[in-house]
C-alpha cells in the first residue's frame, strides 16, 4: 500500500509525464482494438448488405464502384447507364429492376433516387411522416434526420453542382414529407427521393412561368434565361414541372435487379456475359467478400505494423520510466540511508508501471467501447466516404 | 552508546582510506566533527549507520556490533536506531511536508503508519513551527522550513542516535541558530545521541565534545 501511496504521489505531481505516458500506451492498447471492431463492423455491414442484394445491373467498368455506389451509396461513382437497361429487366420478366440514381447530395448525405420498390425490397419502416408521393418529396434517413435536425414539413436544397453557371441547373429544393426509422445499413444516411426527382435535380426534367411572348412575326413562342425556373416542387407549380428526351436515355447510376428465383437470376446473368455488351450484372456478395479479404489482408499487415510500433513504444515508456529513476537516484540513495526495506525500490518501480497501464488500459476500454457503441453509425460514415 | 575500535575503511575505487582507532559515544552526548574536506567526515557517518562496511574493525550501538549485520538487518537498524538529516535536505518533491515528516514509515522495515505515528509527526511539526504548512510541498516551503521538515522526519521515529551531515550548510545565520536549536532541543527530548558533521566553528561551543577528524588520519595509512 505504501509504495503504491508513493507512487500514486510521483504520478500526480508529474502529471504531465503521467499523463502523456498513459495516453501513449493507451493509443497503443486501442488502436488495434479499435481497427479490428470497425473492421469486423465494417465486414458485417458489407457482407450483410450484399448478402440481402441478389444482383446488381449497372455500366462495365469497376465492379466495386458499382457495388459501392449502390449498395452503401458511397463518394465512389460508376459510369451512369440509361433507364432503357431497366426496361429491359421488366421486359424480360425474369426480375423486378429497382432505378438508383446516387449523383447527387445535399447536407453531407447522398440523395438516393429510386422507387417505391425499393423501401418494401430494403423492409424500411417509416418512424415519422409518409412515403414518397409526387415529384420534390423527400423521405429520409433516421441519422440524417438526426444529425441535420429535420422531420417532416422541413426542406432539405440538393447540393449545387455548377455554381457559377448561371444559365444552368440550380440546386431543387426537396420537400421532407417522412423518416425511416433506423436500419443500422447505409439506408439511414442517405436522403430518398423518386427517382424522376433527381432528373429535375440534373436539369432533365424542370418547371418554369408559363411562355407567354409571341413572336410578332412568325407567332413562335419565344423562351429565354430570363424566364422563372422554379427551385421548389409545390401543388402550385408542380403541373409546370416536365421533362425533355426520350425517357429510355434518362441516367441512373444503376439498379438493384431482384429475380424470383435461382434460374430467373442465372438467365438474367446469362444475358450480360459478353464483354461486348457495355452493361454487366453482378453479384455483390461476390465482389464484396473479394473486397472483404482484401481488407483483411490488409489488416493483417497493420497489425505487424501495430506490433512493431506497440513494441517499440513500449520501450519508449519503459525506456522514459528507467531514465526517470537515475533521475531520482538522489531520491532512491535517501531512502536507502533512511533504511528502505530490501524491495522497496522494485515495488515503486512496479506500482508506477502498473498505475500506469492500468490507467492507459482503462482509457483503452473506454474508448473502444466508444468506438463499439458508436460501431455502426462509424462504419455506415467510412462506407459512405 | 557508540564504540569504534580499530576501524579502516577503503572506497573500493582507492585512493581515499580512512583509519579511526578507537571512538567512543556516549548516550545523550552531542558529538560534533569537524576537519578539512576530503577528510572521512561524511563517512564517519556512513560507516557508524552501516551504509558503508568497513574492511576491518568494529562499530558497536549499545553492544550490538554493526559491522557483523547483513545488509538486510543494518537496513533494519538505520530505520530503527538512526534519524539521519542532510545538507540539502533531501525532501521529496512530490509529497506534502507531512507526508515527507512521515516517509521513514513508508518505506521502511518493520514500521507501521499507524494514527499515533500520524499524531507524532504533527506535534513534531508543531514544535518546529510547521503546523500551517504541513501540506506544503518542499517547493513552497522556505530553506529553513525546509530543513526543519527534514528534521522533523528525523526524528518521527525516536531514534537513539542522529546523524547530521553539514545540516546547518546551506542556511542563513538566523536559521542555522534556530535550526540547531531544535536539533538540541528534541534530540534532548528523546534522549538521543547527536553525531554532527560542520565547517561552521561558530557552533562548536554549542557541544559537548568537538572531534577534529583529522587526527584520525595515520600518516601510514592515508592516502
Amino acid at each position: 500500500m505504501n509504495a503504491i501511496f508513493l507512487a500514486l504521489a510521483y504520478l500526480r505531481f508529474h502529471w504531465l509525464r503521467s499523463g502523456v505516458l498513459v495516453l501513449v500506451a493507451a493509443l497503443i492498447l486501442a488502436v488495434p482494438l479499435i481497427s479490428q471492431t470497425l473492421l469486423e463492423g465494417a465486414r458485417n455491414t458489407l457482407t450483410d448488405r450484399a448478402e440481402a442484394t441478389p444482383l446488381v445491373l449497372g455500366n462495365r467498368g469497376s465492379q466495386l464502384d458499382l457495388v459501392m455506389s449502390t449498395l452503401y451509396f458511397s463518394d465512389e461513382r460508376a459510369n451512369p447507364v440509361t433507364m432503357a437497361a431497366g426496361e429491359a429487366i421488366w421486359d424480360s420478366g425474369l426480375a423486378v429492376p429497382i432505378p438508383l440514381n446516387t449523383a447527387f447530395e445535399t447536407g453531407g448525405a447522398r440523395i438516393v433516387g429510386t422507387s417505391l420498390d425499393y423501401f418494401d425490397f430494403r423492409g424500411l419502416v417509416l418512424a415519422q411522416g409518409r412515403q414518397l408521393a409526387i415529384l420534390g418529396e423527400a423521405v429520409i434517413g433516421a441519422t440524417v434526420a438526426e444529425r441535420l435536425g429535420l422531420g417532416p414539413g422541413d426542406t432539405l436544397v440538393s447540393a449545387p453542382q455548377n455554381l457559377f453557371d448561371l444559365d444552368g441547373v440550380y440546386p431543387l429544393e426537396l420537400n421532407i414529407v417522412g423518416v425511416f426509422a433506423p436500419s443500422g445499413t447505409p439506408d439511414d444516411e442517405a436522403v430518398f427521393v423518386d427517382v424522376a426527382t433527381t432528373w429535375v435535380i440534373a436539369g432533365i426534367g424542370h418547371g418554369h412561368e408559363g411562355v407567354f411572348a409571341p413572336d410578332a412575326d412568325t407567332g413562335d413562342v419565344v423562351a429565354s434565361a430570363a424566364i422563372v425556373e422554379f427551385n421548389r416542387i409545390t401543388p402550385d407549380n408542380i403541373d409546370s414541372f416536365h421533362f425533355h428526351g426520350d425517357p429510355d436515355s434518362y441516367p441512373i447510376s444503376g439498379l438493384l435487379v431482384v429475380p424470383s428465383n435461382e434460374r430467373d437470376a442465372t438467365i438474367l446473368r446469362g444475358r450480360y456475359l459478353d464483354a461486348d455488351n457495355p452493361l454487366q450484372m453482378i453479384v455483390p456478395e461476390d465482389v464484396v467478400s473479394e473486397l472483404v479479404a482484401r481488407i483483411f489482408r490488409i489488416k493483417a499487415v497493420l497489425d505487424a505494423v501495430t506490433l512493431i510500433v506497440g513494441v517499440a513504444a513500449f520501450a519508449a515508456i519503459a525506456l522514459a520510466v528507467f531514465l526517470s529513476y537515475r533521475l531520482r537516484a538522489r531520491e532512491m540513495q535517501t531512502a536507502y540511508k533512511l533504511g528502505a526495506r530490501r524491495g522497496i525500490i522494485l515495488q515503486l518501480l512496479a506500482s508506477e508501471t502498473m498505475i500506469l497501464l492500468g490507467i492507459a488500459a482503462l482509457l483503452a476500454m473506454g474508448l473502444v467501447a466508444v468506438v463499439q457503441s458508436q460501431g455502426e453509425g462509424l462504419v455506415a460514415w467510412i462506407l459512405a466516404t | 552508546m557508540i564504540e569504534i575500535k580499530d576501524l579502516r575503511f577503503a572506497y573500493p575505487s582507492g585512493g581515499f582510506r580512512l583509519a579511526i582507532p578507537s571512538l567512543k559515544l556516549k548516550p545523550g552526548e552531542r558529538v560534533a566533527v569537524v576537519g578539512p574536506s576530503g577528510t572521512g567526515k561524511t563517512t564517519l557517518l556512513n560507516l557508524v549507520a552501516g551504509i558503508a562496511v568497513p574492511e576491518a574493525g568494529r562499530i558497536t550501538f549499545a553492544g550490538e556490533d554493526v559491522t557483523g549485520l547483513s545488509d538486510g538487518q543494518r537496513r533494519t537498524f538505520r530505520a530503527r536506531e538512526i534519524g539521519f538529516v542532510f545538507q540539502d535536505f533531501a525532501l521529496l518533491d512530490y509529497l506534502t511536508a507531512r507526508e515527507n515528516i512521515l516517509y521513514p514509515f513508508r518505506i521502511a522495515a518493520g514500521a507501521k503508519l499507524d494514527p499515533d505515528a500520524r499524531q507524532r509527526a504533527e506535534d513534531l511539526a508543531a514544535a518546529c513551527g510547521l503546523a500551517e504548512k504541513l501540506d506544503r510541498r518542499p517547493g513552497a516551503l522556505s530553506q529553513g522550513e525546509q530543513q526543519r521538515v527534514a528534521l522533523c522526519r528525523a526524528l518521527v521515529r525516536s531514534p537513539r542516535l542522529i546523524l547530521a551531515d553539514e545540516a546547518t550548510g546551506n542556511l542563513d545565520p538566523a536559521n542555522k541558530t534556530a535550526i540547531l536549536d531544535l536539533l538540541f532541543a528534541r534530540a534532548e527530548e528523546v534522549g538521543a545521541t547527536l553525531l554532527a558533521v560542520t565547517h561552521d566553528h561558530d557552533l562548536l561551543p554549542r557541544f559537548d565534545r568537538v572531534i577534529d577528524f583529522a587526527a584520525f588520519q595515520r600518516p601510514e595509512v592515508a592516502a
